[in-house]
């Protein structure tokens, strides 16, 4: 079976045998984005966390023929080294990775709160995110998700 | 100390032209202790050796044609910051700017790898000295090689920022390197002090985190090879069984579908993708043998203080009377912990003309080979261990037996085989952190301080029988499990008796090392112990503590971090809006840390608003990677402390996945960590585990305060629901 969908701004059709194969395998395998990190399998970690239709997606519990149609943006696409995203920008003030794993998904995560919440508080931050880093990072996540929104702010207002 | 020794010049190895413009290459290096202090002493402290393994020179740094430094590491970065380290201390002593350095694991087959493992802390503090005499050795080589070709005095040149200029003329190190023949190997110059470094002390950003912050891949379930197919492997679910023989129910029309594999006590399923290899992977019945279902009952019966291989780890003065008047007895317990590093275990492995690739995160590389060799019946030249970042260390990664499994699995196929573990088979054959038991006895003097202390504590494995035991000949000469100990002998030198005893057990399951190992534990049992008897006493429970420590060496620094610990943190017997401030300390591998938490309970759940962290590490290389390992360190230990715990249900482990396996998250975590730095020695100490010591006890004690209380048994959350229940 042919799904079609835009990943990072581009144009993609896979072939996939079952049309439930985790949205995950195809990003990670298929089209050889690596950014998106497989922990669990099971939706209860947030390591495969990316961006369908702009909403924070578990891709490993995500079927493939769902994104058809679908704009879907991974790590790979939030930003680049030459320029990131007001997210990883905060990231790397804050030099918040340690084994650094579970981070992409919990960037994914912390963009899509801040499309919806532009100034969360603690309690918003306590609420939303909710993967897991075994490294023991939410301290400085939760400083840098703090920043991103102010960078992010600045950068509307400009 | 080791740092003393310089490296001899004859193990210095260059060759040039090698592909790069001159291969800087040092050969073996052995670093040993020399065993003057006791063997205890050494067990606690024993710096890891160096080995290099491959059919190369062993290949420490590359002067690549950008004018760049690649530093072939010998440890691996787990998340610990050490590449960061490393390329301080290389750019200080080469003079060269820090993006003037790379940093990558070694690879078995050309790289020098550690001998033992990564682990203990101890990545920094073991390379301190070394590191920094190669990297000044060969800037002293750059400088007379560019001397000798331009014709001039080696005292009119001075080398910065990858360039060595004499007057007006400049050459790039890269220049200066394409042009030797034979290098000229000097005596290592002297090293700078301490003071005049540019980058190290300096909280520089880590080395590696671009490629974490924009995804790339470089992780060991990253790795690919053209033409590799998918496994997914059915192991045991229940403890101790044996595989016996699989039907299958379909898996040959599975899509993707390449074949079984049967191995020694499991079997896989090949396909095309590891979805479809996890689709198919449901088409085989496997049958097992089954022995025996153990239970936590049984676990319960063969761990207990009085059981097992009876050791004493300290004595000083009397033991004990139990009958005596005064002396007061509590028990303590944590339970069986899981690893649980988000990236999961897995391996790729293929063959070629060379021989056997096997790509992984490991802390163990060489080990790694070594057991593949043995395995798979070739020579250790035959096979590389590639080392990549690893997605999570903490112990987890010394056990590398499923490389096995993957060579076995690419042999099998002929093609290259990616195998990765399930959650389910993580948690499942996770190396655990065993279940301990405490009994914790003392006694106060007539001014009301601690005049006795005992420490009993039952262990399963920790470093005995794991990986690295069998390198490790301490182990055997002490026939305690110097893992078990940590943290477990008695640090109060001032009280006159005390004494600490080992009950090792060996559980039916692998059990190993996990962040910090015995120290969270143990600490927790004896310094729930000495808050409990500063209560009984009425003392100021840091009073209580620094009274009995003396003034000189480890105890002297101790006693100034707690004191400083309770400074910084404001430590009060008294409570505010509800909180209460808990107090605890420990020590670790020579490193003292303690801390100071506010704890509240809000709504029956265990609230920690606030840490306060103080270390010894000696020098902090880089200060803000010091911190962010206590911040890691602080979050582990209270997912620990409070939360996680493993059980034996029908003879299976479970749970098998995060959230019944119950973990901090943001919401758990305090929103405010303060970490003070104190420098009482001038080499580096570890870092990484230390500060993990004091949580559990920290967070019981200010429990106590608040609720009147004694929390024994981690997980102290469940702990509590049981006396508010
Ligand atoms: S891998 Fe998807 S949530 Fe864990
Ligand atoms: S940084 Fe290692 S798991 Fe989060």
């Amino acid at each position: 079976m042919k799904i079609s969908f835009t990943i990072n701004g581009q144009d993609q059709t896979v072939e996939v045998a079952d049309p439930y194969t985790p949205l995950l395998w195809v990003v990670r395998d298929i089209l050889d984005l690596k950014g998106t990190k497989f922990g669990c399998g099971k939706a209860a970690c947030g390591a495969c966390t990316l961006h369908v239709n702009g909403e924070a997606v578990r891709s490993c519990s995500y079927a493939v023929k769902f994104a058809e149609g679908a704009q879907v943006t991974t790590i790979e696409g939030l930003g680049t080294k030459e320029n990131p995203h007001p997210v990883q920008q905060a990231w790397k003030d804050q030099v918040v990775p340690q084994c650094g794993y579970c981070q992409p998904g919990f960037m994914m995560a912390t963009a899509a709160l801040l499309e919806k919440i532009p100034n969360p508080t603690d309690e918003d931050i306590d609420q939303n995110i909710i993967n897991v880093c075994r490294c023991g990072t939410y301290y400085r996540m939760r400083k840098a998700i703090h920043q991103a929104a102010e960078l992010a702010n600045n950068s509307t207002k400009e | 100390m080791a740092g003393k020794k310089k490296i001899s010049r004859r193990k210095f190895l260059v060759r040039g032209g090698l592909g790069t413009v001159g291969v800087m290459a040092v050969g073996t290096v052995l670093f040993r202790n020399p065993l003057r202090r006791t063997i205890m002493d050494f067990a606690e402290t024993a710096p890891p050796m160096y080995s290099g393994s491959g059919t190369e020179p062993q290949l420490w740094f590359e002067l690549t044609k950008d004018n760049k430094v690649l530093f072939h590491s010998p440890k691996v970065e787990m998340g610990q910051g050490s590449f960061t380290s490393f390329a301080q201390m290389i750019a200080d002593e080469m003079h060269l700017r820090m993006d003037q350095v790379e940093v990558i694991a070694a690879e078995t087959a050309t790289g020098v790898v550690d001998g033992l493992s990564t682990g203990g802390s101890l990545s920094v503090a073991g390379l301190w000295q070394p590191l920094r005499e190669l990297a000044a050795t060969m800037r002293m080589m750059l400088i007379k090689e560019a001397a000798s070709q331009s014709g001039q005095e080696v005292s009119s040149l001075t080398a910065e920022e990858g360039y060595v200029t004499a007057g007006n003329q400049s050459w790039s190190y890269a220049e200066i390197a394409s042009k030797v023949e034979k290098w000229e190997v000097p005596h290592t110059p002297e090293l700078k002090e301490l003071k005049s470094y540019k980058h190290i002390g300096k909280p520089v950003p880590r080395v590696d985190l671009d490629a974490k912050v924009f995804g790339d891949p470089i992780f060991g379930l990253d790795a690919q090879k053209e033409g590799m197919v998918h496994a997914a492997v059915i192991r045991p679910s229940v403890v101790g069984a044996k595989y016996k023989s699989y039907t299958s129910t379909g898996v040959e029309s599975m899509p993707g579908f390449v074949q079984v594999v049967e191995g020694e006590n499991w079997v896989a399923v090949l396909a095309d993708s590891y979805p479809e290899a996890l689709m198919a992977e449901t088409k085989l019945e496997v049958e097992w043998d089954i022995p025996k279902k153990w239970s936590e009952e049984d676990l319960q019966d063969m761990l207990q203080v009085g059981k097992g291989k009876r050791m004493i780890t300290q004595k000083e003065g009397s033991a004990l009377d139990d009958d005596e008047e005064g002396v007061v007895s509590l028990s303590f317990s944590s339970p069986m912990g899981a690893h649980a590093q988000i990236e999961p275990n897995g391996a790729l492995a293929y063959f070629d003309d060379k021989g056997l690739t096997v790509v992984l995160s490991t802390q163990v590389p060489g080990i790694t080979r070594t057991q593949l060799s043995d395995a798979m019946d070739m020579k250790e030249e035959q096979i590389n261990v590639v080392p990549t970042f690893l997605g999570g260390g903490f112990g987890r990664r010394l056990d590398t037996s499923h490389a096995i499994i993957a060579a076995q699995l690419a042999k099998a196929a002929g093609k290259p085989v990616k195998y990765q573990f399930s959650r389910k088979e993580e948690f499942q054959h996770d190396t655990f952190r065993p279940p301990t038991y405490h009994t914790v006895k003392g006694k106060l003097n007539a001014e009301g301080y601690l005049d006795s202390l005992e420490h009993h504590y039952a262990s399963g494995d920790v470093s005995a029988n794991s990986a690295i035991a069998l390198a490790n000949t301490a182990t055997k000469i002490l026939g305690t499990d110097i893992g078990a100990m940590r943290g477990g002998n008695v640090m109060y030198n001032g009280i006159p008796n005390h004494r600490a005893v080992q009950w090792h057990t060996t559980l039916p399951f692998a059990t190993s090392w996990w962040r910090s190992l015995g120290l969270l534990a143990n600490t927790f049992a004896i310094e729930s112990f000495v808050d409990e008897m500063a209560l009984k006493a009425k003392k100021n429970p840091v009073e209580f503590r620094t009274q009995v420590l003396g003034d000189e060496g480890m105890h002297g620094r101790l006693k100034k971090v707690i004191e400083r610990a309770a400074e910084v943190g404001a430590y009060s017997d008294t409570f505010t809006n509800g909180r209460a401030m808990g107090f605890a300390a420990s020590t670790d591998t020579n490193v003292p840390s303690a801390h100071v938490v506010e704890v509240s309970i809000e709504e029956g759940q265990i609230v920690v608003h606030k840490v306060t962290c103080v270390l010894d590490c000696g020098v902090a290389v880089n200060p803000d990677q010091v911190r962010a390992q206590c911040e890691g360190s602080i979050i582990m230990g209270m997912s620990a402390s409070l939360f996680e715990r493993m059980t034996l249900r029908d003879g299976e482990l479970f749970p098998t996945i995060y959230g019944p396996y119950r973990m901090a998250l943001m919401k758990h975590a305090p929103k405010e960590i303060v970490v003070d730095l104190v420098q009482g020695a001038d080499i580096p100490l570890p870092v990484g585990e230390p500060p993990l010591g004091p949580i559990a006890a920290a967070i019981g004690n200010a429990i106590r305060r608040l609720t009147g209380e004694r929390l024994t048994d981690i997980p102290l959350q469940e702990n509590l629901d049981q006396l508010l229940a």
